[in-house]
């Protein structure tokens, strides 16, 4: 009988500098494997120069029914974008 | 600025004294490749890094004083919702900060220690008081544009995780700045007594501002190793200069007069010429002895002592929900 190897998130940097970026999933039976196997899955073009690998199981998401009271409150803070402000073209940038 | 006078350690090594680690590290860095906590890096790097990165989280932290003084007094609700986001924005690069320092192997707890403790820094022009609502516009338009001036440049440090938390804070300042010219804007062109605290804040805070780029470059002792490192990539006069530039043009579209004698334009440097802080005054205020530093320094103990009922309160409440879990299985 064989068991089901669990599932790993995959997360990829693409470039030197820049934030790993999750990129999709893959099954492996440890951490070791999911690397090997996100490296021939997720970057067979150059896709990347570092790989990070989670088990799905330990991500907790925000629940998307909830996405109204969850992110509708900041759309009312308009003020937190530069363009809320009127700063004349005089001064130069800011 | 944000990170004033951040000792260095080990001292400088030419291509020759380096071992071969330390020459390919070297190598990378003048490459401008990013290094990430994974990578070996000499112990020097390390501890700077540390030093730099956790007194800047601080100084994001410990900032948030003297602006927060005022949320209650805000003249209308919309400004104090104003100043509410832009404080919890400082809130948010702390955090962002300690964060990148963590990957480094040093904890925020021990961070926040050693800033009680008097052991690390935050910036200076976080200990003057703020004492009229035109100070909170000075703050926006001079400190966070002295800031911002700051961590543009450091977008490009070699830290990947220090860099990328830049990133981010950057995209965030903007507003922070634009908050404060519009008060300043507001108050120059109101009352005359309005004018006269807007000119009054600009007086008071100008040449502390100039001291958030840390000392002259002939007195700048750390700075050599850190830049050979991009540590740090732009010298603390070349940042000033840029901010004084940037700054002058500014006052004076508000019709303000910036408190300095020798304010003149020089045409073959392209910038203006402009007289040095009191540095005597900068060194008293980093030992200490500045308008607020005790008053801060109280503020920050008070928060994290009266606050630990609550962490300690919630640490427990998820380790019992972690045993019903459990025994549920
Ligand atoms: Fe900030
Ligand atoms: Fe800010
Ligand atoms: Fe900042």
């Amino acid at each position: 009988m064989s068991s089901e190897w669990p599932l790993w998130e995959v997360f990829i940097r693409g470039q030197h500098g820049l934030n790993h970026r999750h990129v999709g999933s893959l099954h492996a039976p440890d951490a070791e494997m999911a690397i090997r196997h996100a490296r021939d899955v997720y970057t067979r073009r150059n896709e990347g120069v570092s790989i990070w690998v989670v088990p799905s199981n330990q991500i907790t998401a925000s629940v998307p029914s909830e996405k109204g009271p969850m992110f509708d409150p900041s759309k009312s803070k308009i003020y937190r974008h530069p363009t809320f402000y009127d700063i004349p073209d005089e001064v130069g940038h800011m | 600025m944000y990170a004033q006078m951040v000792k260095s350690t080990g001292t400088m090594k030419t291509r020759e004294e380096m071992d071969e680690r330390e020459r390919a590290f070297q190598d990378r860095i003048d490459a401008g490749e990013k290094i990430e906590p994974q990578d070996w890096m000499p112990e020097g790097y390390r501890k700077t890094l540390i030093r730099q990165i956790g007194q800047h989280a601080h100084s994001e932290i410990v900032g948030q004083l003297p602006e927060g003084n005022w949320i209650t007094r805000a003249p209308t609700l919309e400004r104090k919702a104003i100043l509410l986001a832009k404080v919890q924005d400082e809130a948010g690069h702390g955090l962002y900060l300690y964060c990148a320092a963590e990957t480094l192997g040093v904890s925020r707890d021990e961070m926040t220690e050693k800033l009680h403790d008097g052991k690390m820094k935050y910036s200076s022009i976080f200990n003057y008081p703020t004492l009229t609502w035109a100070d909170i516009g000075a703050v926006g338009w001079l400190v966070d544009g002295a800031a911002i001036m700051n961590q543009v440049a450091l977008q490009r440090t070699s830290y990947g995780p220090y860099s990328r938390a830049m990133v981010r804070i950057c995209k965030e300042e903007s507003f922070h700045q634009r908050q404060g010219y519009s008060i300043m804007m507001k108050m120059a062109s109101g009352t005359p007594e309005q004018k006269r605290m807007a000119q009054d804040a600009l007086d008071r805070l100008w040449y502390p501002s100039l001291m958030m780029f840390g000392p002259s470059d002939k007195d700048s002792v750390h700075s050599a190793q850190s830049m050979a490192w991009k540590i740090k990539v732009s010298t603390n006069d070349e940042l000033r200069q840029k901010f004084v530039d940037q700054t002058v043009p500014q006052a004076e579209y508000l019709g303000l007069t910036v408190p300095d004698e020798n304010l003149k334009w020089n045409e073959e440097k392209g910038g203006y010429d402009f007289s040095e802080p009191d540095w005597q005054e900068f060194h008293d205020v980093l030992a200490g002895n500045g308008p607020c530093n005790a008053d801060r320094m109280a503020a920050r103990r008070t928060a994290w002592e009266d606050g630990a009922w609550y962490r300690d309160g919630l640490v427990a409440h998820a380790n019992k929900r972690a045993a019903q879990r459990m025994a549920a299985e």
